[in-house]
């Protein structure tokens, strides 16, 4: 079967969407050109200038503009080069399009998808680096989607141009070049993005999403030699959260591990611990355990960047402590 | 009027420095040595020196993403920066920061930053609580810079308040892959500060002799009281990152931008007005040697140890 990359699958979604329906359109900083990855490379050729629009470095304006395209029945995708400029079109987001059609008496409706990238790759630094989605699911009337593998993605950003209100997809820019086969992907309307197993075990469950899904199964692989049965949950959808086979699963193993790339404190991981201990109190074993980003500024030095993030070793050191 | 034979070879020593300093990165990123995003000043020495040489010890500097050339016009240890720049120990931040987020306040440069924009705002409020010091906050941004809201807040707050704060805009047409034309309808980003009465000049970047002479008078119009808006127009002479391609600019372009290379028209400009050139092959020999030393200084610091994040 044909294999795809993360970033083709995106860019397949984003045409078939925009083939689909006339109303949907692109903007942003040099997506014209395929932006700093090449997501959207070929899409100006093929839809011309009015619905591939790039924009200078507003990012505020950009997105406020979308809002605007939105309430009048368009279908704007915004792409935010780097997730830690979110913060910069973060008003418009949390003020204007998550709030509208509450405020408006459901007059109005903003189906706006912002996509953007976080995550640590080579070096990009402090600036470049975040993994920010705490401050979005903390927002009602946002959804929030972070594929892990390129199947995924194809799905996600589908369903995002489908949706009523505004929808962030959080890509990651380690994933870019991964690559997954193909599957055939007739679009399924019923499809939800919700947690996907990416690998069954009796042991502990590990929750996890985006790009620490690899590093989960790399951890389950090395534990397994230890006859360690992990099994891995990839949320995806992360806002709204459905945990339903999440918890089947810690029904099943009574321990559970969370993990994230994103700084812990404040992080996703307390509102699944918190969610999953209300439900499943008394099946757990052990205490859930969190692990993700130490709290501090991501450092530019190689070595020093890989040691903030969770890795492999880590998600396996902090299996075998939820085992003890 | 000219300046004096001795200030024009201080201005070519800086200026070669950079350039040498920008082409040892340059090898490096090909080689694979350099870690995350760098972006080059090739073609921009003139408006760093230019600028900086018209500050003194009481000055403060901000920069952006491109900011190798201001720290190092500015008088940084060349070694130290090189050493930032690959994620080592003896960077000027301990290896923390990188190529973006350069910072020495040894030498009076506060900052750089990843987001465009981000350090203009800075500039204003060191500027203020500054102000009994006499010294002025030169802040450097492109010319994509003044299509961010910040930069509109920045101008009109620092005009409102009459902050004592040098705007120096390098524009080189470009904000990424983008030309200007495609970024805004307004060519030139001191049209700007007209409308926010932030009096302003435009100076060819390719001249250092005229970007000296012009930030000294928009230093002296700081010093006097409130803001300046000095925008200099250089010729970006390397890609938008290193390693861009530049599909989206032709061949006889990047070739015509050769001609307003800084560096090759003040060595020319000096060599005109009778500096021998003995003269200037020592100096570049002397930059060459230390770039050099610098090159093996870096290359053999140590990485930093995790501990480093536990400080302060
Ligand atoms: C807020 C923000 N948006 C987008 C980017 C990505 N980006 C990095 S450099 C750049 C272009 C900057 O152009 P300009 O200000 O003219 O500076 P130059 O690179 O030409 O020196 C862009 C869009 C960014 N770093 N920050
Ligand atoms: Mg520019």
């Amino acid at each position: 079967m044909a294999e795809w990359t993360y970033a083709e699958a995106i860019r397949q979604a984003l045409t078939d969407a925009m083939a689909e329906d006339d109303a949907v359109l692109l903007l942003g900083e040099d997506v014209a050109l395929g932006g700093p990855f090449g997501v959207t490379r070929g899409l100006r050729e093929r839809f011309g200038a009015g619905r591939v629009l790039n924009t200078p470095i507003s990012e505020a304006a950009i997105t406020g503009f979308a809002v605007g395209a939105a309430l009048a029945g368009r279908r704007p995708v915004v792409e935010i080069m780097f997730m830690d400029f979110i913060t910069l079109a973060l008003d418009m987001l949390a003020n204007q399009a998550a709030k509208l059609a509450l405020l408006s008496g459901f007059q109005q409706a903003v189906p706006l998808v912002v996509r953007t990238q976080a995550g640590i790759y080579h070096s990009a630094g402090a600036q470049h680096s975040q993994s920010l989605e705490a401050w979005l699911v903390h927002v009602p009337g946002l959804a929030v989607v972070a594929p892990g593998v390129a199947n995924d993605a194809y799905r996600a950003v589908r369903w995002a141009l489908r949706q009523p209100g505004p929808v962030v997809v959080m890509e990651h820019k380690g994933l870019y070049g991964r690559r997954q086969a193909r599957e055939a992907l007739e679009w399924d309307p019923q499809w939800r993005p919700g947690p996907q197993l990416r690998r069954p075990g009796r042991d502990a469950t590990v929750v996890t999403y985006s790009a620490m899904g690899e590093t989960a199964l790399a951890a389950a692989s090395a534990l397994e030699r230890d006859g360690i049965s992990v099994e891995v949950w990839d949320l995806l959808g992360l806002s709204p959260l459905n945990l339903e086979p999440v918890l089947e699963s810690v029904r099943r193993t009574h321990r559970v591990l969370i993990v994230h790339e994103a700084v812990v404190t404040g992080g996703l991981g307390a509102e699944l611990a918190a969610r999953l201990q209300s439900e499943v109190f008394d099946d757990l074993d052990a205490p859930i355990f969190r692990l993700g980003g130490r709290p501090v500024a991501i450092p530019f030095s190689p070595p020093l960047e890989r040691a903030v993030i969770p890795s492999a070793e880590a998600v396996a050191e902090a299996v075998r402590t939820v085992l003890a | 009027m000219a300046i004096r034979v001795e200030d024009g070879i201080a201005l070519y020593r800086a200026m070669f420095l950079i350039r040498r300093f920008e082409e040892t990165v340059a090898e490096w990123v090909r080689a694979g040595l350099v870690p995350g995003f760098v972006h080059l000043a090739i073609g921009q020495e003139g408006a760093a020196v230019g600028v900086v040489h018209a500050l003194d010890g009481r000055d403060v500097v901000f920069s952006g993403h491109r900011a190798h050339g201001h720290l190092l016009a500015r008088g940084a240890d060349p070694a130290r920066v090189l050493a930032e720049i690959l994620g080592r120990a003896e960077g000027v931040c301990r290896g923390l920061g990188g190529s973006m987020h350069l910072v020495d306040t040894a030498v009076g440069f506060w900052g750089a930053t990843g987001v465009v924009g981000g350090t203009i705002p800075l500039a204003l409020g060191a500027a203020w609580a500054r102000q009994a010091t006499g010294g002025v906050v030169a802040v450097f941004f492109g010319d994509g810079a003044s299509t961010t809201g910040i930069f509109h807040e920045s101008l009109n707050l620092a005009s409102l308040w009459r902050l004592p704060v040098l705007f120096c805009c390098e524009n080189n047409g470009y904000a990424e892959f983008t030309a200007r034309a495609e970024q805004s309808p307004v060519a030139y980003a001191r049209r700007f500060a007209e409308v926010y009465g932030i009096p302003s000049a435009g100076v060819d970047g390719s001249d250092v002799e005229a970007v000296f002479e012009a930030a000294r008078a928009a230093v002296a119009e700081v010093r006097a009281g409130g803001p300046y808006f000095l925008e200099v127009e250089v010729a970006r002479l390397s890609g938008h990152y290193e390693g861009d391609p530049q599909g989206y600019r032709s061949a006889e372009e990047q070739a015509r931008q050769w001609a307003r290379d800084p560096v090759r028209r003040w060595r020319d400009a000096l060599a005109e007005r009778g500096v021998a050139e003995e003269a200037l092959a020592a100096v570049e020999e002397e930059v060459a040697r230390q770039v050099e030393a610098a090159r093996e200084q870096a290359q053999k610091a140590p990485w930093p140890d995790l501990t480093v994040l536990n400080h302060g």
